[in-house]
């Protein structure tokens, strides 16, 4: 019952969070970078599930972001569906290309299944490029229409903002469950062995092959949203260096966590605004961020700072006790 | 223990002509040999003599380049590993292989799935059902738990457990999946004195629950002992099989082992 406690007391932190950021921030600029970590955060959600817990790599993840992107845009605008229904249809798109993709794909494993991956996110990318009459092409697409629920109208700022970290609580929520269940302990033991995962009767291919939709699913709700608030999108906010991006944020945030998510969501999409002011030297600065975290904390951000948190608490305990 | 295999019983496995090549090597050369219900059956030979190339191919791994596998009266040929599991044929490994990140109740829990049914929905929505499965799932396993004496290991990461206990709790978690038969690829490797009679009194547990077992072991009086019949195997072929006193007064065994007089 402990654990329920501590799970319970994290997502009251984290509500209570997300509403004073959204109720005190004023400032227009802060709630849209927020937004933007809470699009982020979606992703790096999904695809931690694959590659944190499932330890199956992805360098095409943005694919599925885009395709929830420009399907919601290609329906919402050129055919005047409701970005609702856009939504389910976006999500449904992703789920079924990621069937599709990841049935012959997941039987590879390790580098193979990078490159597998990878190449299906250049393809999914050049379709977006070269299909200009349904996707505007390498111009972009305009126009999409804002979201509206009733009278709510989720204009960029406040009500966006909630909408998107509505979004993640439930997102966070959803991979909890999974992650305690049945299916959660098969596939965490895919990462820790997966011989002996199949060994004990798990259907690996068919369990990996389940959280590639899932993630995916993920994916193309953050495209959704990332649509929705951008109100133009173009190929290259889907491209390789997105992919990569989104791996990185798992990566540095920590793997296999669900906070880890977050604050590499949060890192990477804090620290290029934080660092605009470096002018020319901003990329030198971000990369040589990224290897500090790395060098020092190779198991991420999260499992770092709980490291210096439990570290500093023994010594001050040390000091109290006078020795 | 039985000097003589009771004729009578039913045999649960079936090997015939079995044979494997791997590059020009001969690794299994017309195996035949048949498994009866309920007893512990020993499999011995000099290193490279194909004993857990034999294992393999039972649990589908590999298949066979020819001859036959039957188990409970069904060819078994092109199974794939998780629905062999799930009709009963579980294993330990050579070199222990827990999911080490994960807790030893957790990885016992992991070794029931296939008696389990709850998948991505269920933990979803987490429905009555679900609830019920998962609280039964976790009394089963530590009730297995405590068959092995692993209590006070439940809530460790399994990868923090001394070796002698990690082969015990492989043994747990491949009886979580309620095997009818389980092979065991030399359980005493890496074990005590104390840890390795430890062992033989839990095979004589899980005997008696009826449980059929396969064991290949180095350790002659471990396997001696517990065995109610032993196969020798030596470079690919088998060259004796029959009770261990048998076996122990075989010439070519003798010779397999202590070379020619």
């Amino acid at each position: 019952m402990a654990e329920q406690k501590k799970i319970f007391i994290e997502h009251t932190l984290f509500l209570t969070i997300v509403l004073l950021c959204g109720l005190f921030v004023k400032n227009i600029y802060y709630l849209q970078i927020m937004t933007f970590v809470g699009i982020n955060t979606m992703l790096a959600l999904g695809l931690n599930m694959l590659m944190g817990y499932a330890g199956q790599v992805s360098l095409g993840h943005a694919a599925f972001y885009g395709i929830g992107a420009y399907t919601t845009a290609i329906l919402s605008t050129t055919f005047g569906f409701s970005p609702w229904i856009a939504l389910i249809c976006s999500v449904g798109g992703a789920v079924f290309v990621a069937f599709v993709v990841g049935l012959p794909t997941l039987k590879l494993s390790g580098y193979y299944l990078g490159m597998g991956t990878l190449g299906f996110g250049m393809i999914v990318n050049i379709v977006f490029r070269e299909w200009s009459s349904m996707t505007g092409g390498s111009s972009g697409f305009v126009g999409i229409p804002m979201l509206e629920a009733g009278p709510i109208l989720f204009i960029s700022g406040k009500n966006y903002f909630f909408l998107v970290w509505t979004m993640v609580f439930l997102a966070i929520i959803l991979c909890r469950r999974i992650l305690s269940s049945r299916m959660g302990r098969a596939l965490r033991s895919i990462h820790d062995g997966e011989n002996a995962s199949m060994a004990v009767g798990v259907n690996t291919h068919f369990l990996k092959l389940q959280i590639f939709m899932f993630s995916a699913a993920l994916g193309a709700i953050a495209g959704f949203l990332y649509a929705h608030f951008v109100l133009f999108i173009s190929p290259e906010s889907f491209g390789f260096m997105v992919s990569v991006k989104m791996v990185t944020m798992v990566v540095i945030g920590g793997m296999a966590s669900v906070w880890g998510a977050i604050l590499g969501a949060s890192l990477l999409t804090l620290l290029p605004e934080v660092l605009h002011s470096f002018a020319e030297y901003e990329m030198i600065i971000f990369g040589l961020i990224l290897m500090i975290v790395m060098i020092f904390m190779p198991q991420g951000l999260t499992r770092g700072l709980l490291d210096i948190y439990e570290h500093s608490r023994k010594h001050v305990g040390k000091i109290k006790t006078g020795k | 223990m039985a000097d003589e295999i009771n004729p009578m019983s039913e045999e649960i496995l079936k090997v015939s002509s079995l044979t494997k090549m791997f590059g020009g090597v001969k690794a299994q050369d017309d195996i035949s040999f048949s498994i009866e219900q309920g007893i512990v059956c020993g499999l011995i030979g000099p290193n490279g003599a194909g004993k857990t190339t034999l294992f393999n191919m039972i649990t589908g791994i590999y298949p066979p380049d020819e001859g036959e596998i039957t188990f409970l009266g069904k060819n078994i040929r092109k199974i794939p590993v998780y629905k062999l599991v799930s009709a009963g044929i579980a294993r330990t490994f050579q070199h222990v292989e827990l999911f080490s990140s994960m807790t030893l109740l957790e990885n016992v829990l992991v070794g029931m799935h296939v008696r389990t049914k709850s998948g991505f929905w269920g933990a979803v929505t987490r429905m009555p059902w679900v609830q019920k499965e998962e609280k039964k799932s976790v009394k089963t396993a530590e009730e297995l738990l405590e068959f092995t004496g692993l209590t006070e290991y439940a809530h460790r990461p399994a990868g923090d457990l001394p070796v002698g206990r990690q082969k015990m709790a492989e043994i747990a978690r491949a009886l979580a999946s309620q095997p009818t038969l389980l092979l065991l690829d030399e359980p005493a490797a890496g074990l005590n004195a104390v840890e390795t009679e430890a062992l033989g009194d839990l095979i004589q547990k899980v005997k008696q629950r009826g449980v059929t077992m396969m064991l290949v072991e180095h350790d002659m009086s471990l396997a001696m002992g517990i065995s109610d019949k032993i196969i020798v195997l030596d470079r690919g072929k088998k060259l004796a099989e029959g009770t261990p006193r048998e076996v122990q007064n075989n010439k070519d065994v003798m010779e397999a082992y202590l070379g020619h007089g």
